[in-house]
C-alpha cells in the first residue's frame, strides 16, 4: 500500500476548492438574504423618505410626514384602534370556548372525539372566501352583517385550531399523579384544576392566545366581507390604501400592522421553538 | 404535634421497638381495616374480597407481582377507586364514600408527583395551606418536615433541580407534614439506583418506626418488602396468599407461589425420596418438592461438623442421608456464592460463603427442610 505525499500543487488545489465553496456558500446566503429582507428593507426606507423615483439610486429626501398624516388621519387612527380591539375580543371569546373543549380534548375519551379534532383542521383547509359567503347569507339572516359580533364570529372561527389543539395537547401532558398528589393532600377537583392543572398549561395556553391573536389581527377576507365599510381594521384599511393614499403611507401601515407580530412572537420565541406549537400538532 | 418531634405519638415513649405484632394488635381497634373490598376493571376482577387488618403503628407490605391487584386495592384505601363492595375503615370510621382529599391518608407515588411550577417548600406546604394552618405554625411545620428528611437546604429549589433520591424525600416529607392517620407507599423505591433504594428505604422505615405511623406499602421487590414490614401480604390474583411476618413468610412459606416469589428455590416434580443409597424423585400429580439453596448444604472436613451441629440445632431428629454430588459451575455475589450441582441428575443451586469448591469436583451435599406443596399448599411435613 502506497500513500500519497502531499505535495504543494495538493495543497493548492484544495485551499482554492475551499475557497470556491466558501464564496458559492456566500453567494446563496447573500441572494436569500436580499430576498428574505430585501422587500422589507425597501419598506422600511419607503416610509421615511419624499420620494424614490427610477433613476436615482438612493431616495429624493427623508421625511418623518408619513407618520404624522397616519396618525392624524382618523380613518386610519380608527383601523388600528379597531385591529386591537377586535383581537381582544376575539382571544377572550375563542378562550372562553376553547379552553374548556380542550380540557375535554386532552382528559377524556368521547365517541366522536377524532372526528371533531380533524373536524377543527378541516375548517382551516376549506377555501376562506367560500366559507365567509355562506356564512354572509347567515349573518343576513341573523343580522349580524355590519356588526362587531359578526366580526368577533369570523375571527374565533379562524382561531379555533389554535386555541383547541395546543392547549388540548399541554393539558394531556399533565402527569393524573400530580393532579392525584394534589387531590390527596387535600385539593378538591376544581382547586387542582386552578393551583395545579393549569399553571402547568399555562405555557402553551400562551402560546395558542398569541397565535390567536396574530390570526385574528392579520385577518382580511372575513372582516372586509362582514365589516364592510362600519368597522375597518388594519389589514382591510390596506386594500383601500394602496389604491387611494400615496406608497409611502402605505409603507408607514405595513410597518405599524407587522410590531405586534414581531414583538409577540418574540415573547413566545422560547416555547415556539421549545416544541409547544408543534406538540400541538400531535395530539392523538 | 409535629411530625418531627421525637417522641411517638404512641403514649408509651420505650416503644421504640419495631411496631406490634399481629397477635399484640389485634386486640386493641386495627388504625386500618379493609373489609371485603372487591375491584372490577375492565371485565376483570382485579381486587376480590379482601380482608386486611393494620394495627396501629404497622407497616404492612402489599407483595406481589404486577397485575396481582395490590396497587389498585392502595389506590381504594388512598380514595381514587371506590370498591364495587365492602369497606374501607380508618380507626374504625368507615371513610369508603368519601373523595382522597377528605380521607386521613397521605400517600407518595412511585413517580413522586412533585409539583415542578413550586418550589420545595411550597411542595411541601400545599397540604397545609388547604387545611388553612396559620402562617407562622406552617412554616415551622413545613421546616421541621423537611428538617426531618434532611433536606432544609433545598427548600426553595425546583424539584427538577434536586436529585431522584432527594425528591422521593421531598414526596414523604410533603406526605408526613400532613400527620396523616394511614401512609400509604406506592413503590415509593422502584426509581432509585440499587445503593440509594437500601439508603431511602432504611431512612423511611426509621422515621415510620420514630413517627409510629400506620403505614401501607405496595412493592414487587421482594426484598424490599421482607427488610422493612412489620407483616408482608404476599397477593395473588387479587387475593392475600399469605400475610406474615417476614422471617416467617420466608422461613414457612404456605404455598408454592409465595415460596417461589420469595427468595430463591430448587424443585422437583413429585416427591423426594433420600436413601442412603442416593436420591430419587417419586412423580405424583400435583406434587411439587421445593429446597432452598442455603438448604443445600455441602459438607466437606470442617464445615461437616458445624452442618452436622446446625441440623441437630434444627432440631432434626436423625441426621439426613447425604448424596454424592459434582460441582457444575460457581457463581460468585460477593459475600456468598451460588454452586450450580448435579445430584443424581437433578440440578441444584446451593448458596455458600466460606471456602468454595472446584468446578468439576466431587462432593457431597445434604437436603435440609424440604418443603412439600400439593396442588400449590404447602403439605404439613411429618418427617421434620
Amino acid at each position: 500500500m502506497t500513500i500519497t505525499p502531499a505535495t504543494s500543487a495538493d495543497g493548492a488545489t484544495s485551499a482554492l476548492r475551499r475557497a470556491l465553496v466558501g464564496l458559492a456558500a456566500g453567494v446563496v446566503v447573500i441572494a436569500l438574504a436580499v430576498f428574505i429582507f430585501g422587500p422589507l428593507v425597501w419598506l422600511a426606507i419607503r416610509a421615511f423618505v419624499t420620494s424614490w423615483t427610477y433613476p436615482h439610486l438612493t431616495p429624493d429626501g427623508w421625511t418623518m410626514d408619513w407618520w404624522g398624516k397616519v396618525f392624524a388621519d382618523n380613518q386610519l387612527s380608527n383601523a388600528v384602534y379597531n385591529s386591537f380591539s377586535f383581537a381582544v375580543m376575539t382571544v377572550a371569546l375563542s378562550a372562553l370556548i376553547c379552553l374548556p373543549a380542550a380540557y375535554a380534548f386532552g382528559r377524556y375519551q368521547f365517541p366522536g372525539r377524532r372526528f371533531f379534532l380533524i373536524a377543527l383542521f378541516a375548517m382551516n383547509s376549506f377555501p376562506k372566501m367560500g366559507l365567509f359567503v355562506t356564512l354572509a347569507s347567515l349573518f343576513y339572516t341573523l343580522r349580524l352583517m355590519e356588526t362587531q359580533l359578526g366580526i368577533v364570529i369570523v375571527h374565533v372561527m379562524g382561531t379555533v385550531v389554535f386555541m383547541t389543539w395546543i392547549p388540548a395537547a399541554a393539558f394531556a401532558a399533565v402527569p393524573r399523579s400530580l393532579e392525584e398528589a394534589a387531590r390527596d393532600a387535600g385539593a378538591g377537583a376544581l382547586r387542582v384544576f386552578f393551583t395545579i392543572t393549569l399553571p402547568l398549561a399555562l405555557p402553551s395556553i400562551l402560546v395558542a392566545v398569541i397565535m390567536s391573536f396574530l390570526a385574528s389581527f392579520d385577518e382580511a377576507q372575513g372582516t372586509y366581507l362582514v365589516g364592510g365599510s362600519t368597522y375597518l381594521t388594519m389589514p382591510t384599511q390596506m386594500y383601500r390604501l394602496v389604491e387611494y393614499y400615496p406608497l409611502q403611507i402605505a409603507a408607514v401601515f405595513s410597518i405599524l400592522l407587522s410590531i405586534p407580530s414581531v414583538v409577540l412572537l418574540a415573547l413566545v420565541r422560547k416555547q415556539v421553538m421549545g416544541g409547544q406549537l408543534a406538540e400541538g400538532f400531535q395530539l392523538r | 404535634m409535629s411530625p418531627a418531634s421525637d417522641v411517638p405519638p404512641a403514649s408509651d415513649p420505650t416503644a421504640a421497638s419495631p411496631a406490634p405484632t399481629a397477635a399484640s394488635g389485634a386486640s386493641a381497634q386495627p388504625a386500618l381495616r379493609l373489609d371485603g373490598i372487591h375491584k372490577r376493571l375492565g371485565g376483570r376482577d382485579i381486587v376480590v374480597d379482601l380482608h386486611l387488618d393494620v394495627a396501629p403503628g404497622e407497616l404492612v407490605t402489599l407483595l406481589g407481582p404486577s397485575g396481582c391487584g395490590k396497587t389498585t386495592t392502595l389506590r381504594m384505601v388512598a380514595g381514587f377507586l371506590k370498591p364495587d363492595r365492602g369497606r374501607v375503615l380508618v380507626d374504625g370510621r368507615d371513610v369508603t364514600p368519601l373523595n382522597p382529599e377528605k380521607r386521613p391518608s397521605a400517600m407518595v407515588f412511585q413517580s413522586y408527583a412533585l409539583w415542578p411550577h413550586m418550589t420545595v417548600f411550597k411542595n411541601v406546604a400545599f397540604p397545609l395551606r388547604l387545611a388553612k394552618v396559620p402562617g407562622a405554625e406552617l412554616t415551622r411545620r413545613v421546616e421541621a418536615a423537611l428538617d426531618m428528611v434532611g433536606l432544609m437546604h433545598h427548600r426553595d429549589s425546583r424539584p427538577a433541580r434536586i436529585s431522584g433520591g432527594e425528591q422521593q424525600r421531598v414526596a414523604l416529607a410533603r406526605a408526613l407534614v400532613q400527620e396523616p392517620k394511614l401512609l400509604l407507599l406506592d413503590e415509593p423505591l422502584s426509581n432509585l439506583d440499587a445503593r440509594l433504594r437500601v439508603k431511602v428505604r432504611e431512612e423511611i422505615r426509621e422515621i415510620q418506626q420514630r413517627l409510629g405511623i400506620t403505614t401501607v406499602l405496595v412493592t414487587h421487590d421482594q426484598e424490599e418488602a421482607l427488610s422493612i414490614s412489620d407483616r408482608v401480604a404476599v397477593m395473588k390474583d387479587g387475593r392475600i396468599e399469605q400475610l406474615s411476618p417476614p422471617a416467617e413468610l420466608y422461613a414457612d412459606p404456605r404455598s408454592e407461589f409465595v415460596a417461589r416469589f420469595v427468595g430463591s428455590l430448587n424443585t422437583f416434580d413429585g416427591r423426594l425420596v433420600e436413601r442412603a443409597d442416593g436420591l430419587s424423585v417419586a412423580a405424583e400429580p400435583g406434587v411439587v418438592t421445593a429446597v432452598r439453596p442455603e438448604d443445600v448444604v455441602i459438607l466437606d472436613g470442617a464445615s461437616d461438623q458445624a452442618a452436622q451441629l446446625e441440623t441437630q440445632a434444627a432440631g432434626a431428629t436423625a441426621a439426613r442421608p447425604v448424596h454424592a454430588a459434582r460441582v457444575l459451575r460457581v457463581v460468585p455475589h460477593g459475600p456468598y456464592a451460588e454452586v450450580m450441582l448435579d445430584v443424581a441428575g437433578h440440578r441444584l443451586s446451593a448458596f455458600r460463603s466460606g471456602s468454595l469448591p472446584a468446578q468439576d469436583s466431587q462432593v457431597t451435599v445434604r437436603l435440609r427442610r424440604p418443603m412439600v406443596f400439593v396442588d400449590g399448599k404447602r403439605e404439613q411435613a411429618s418427617d421434620s
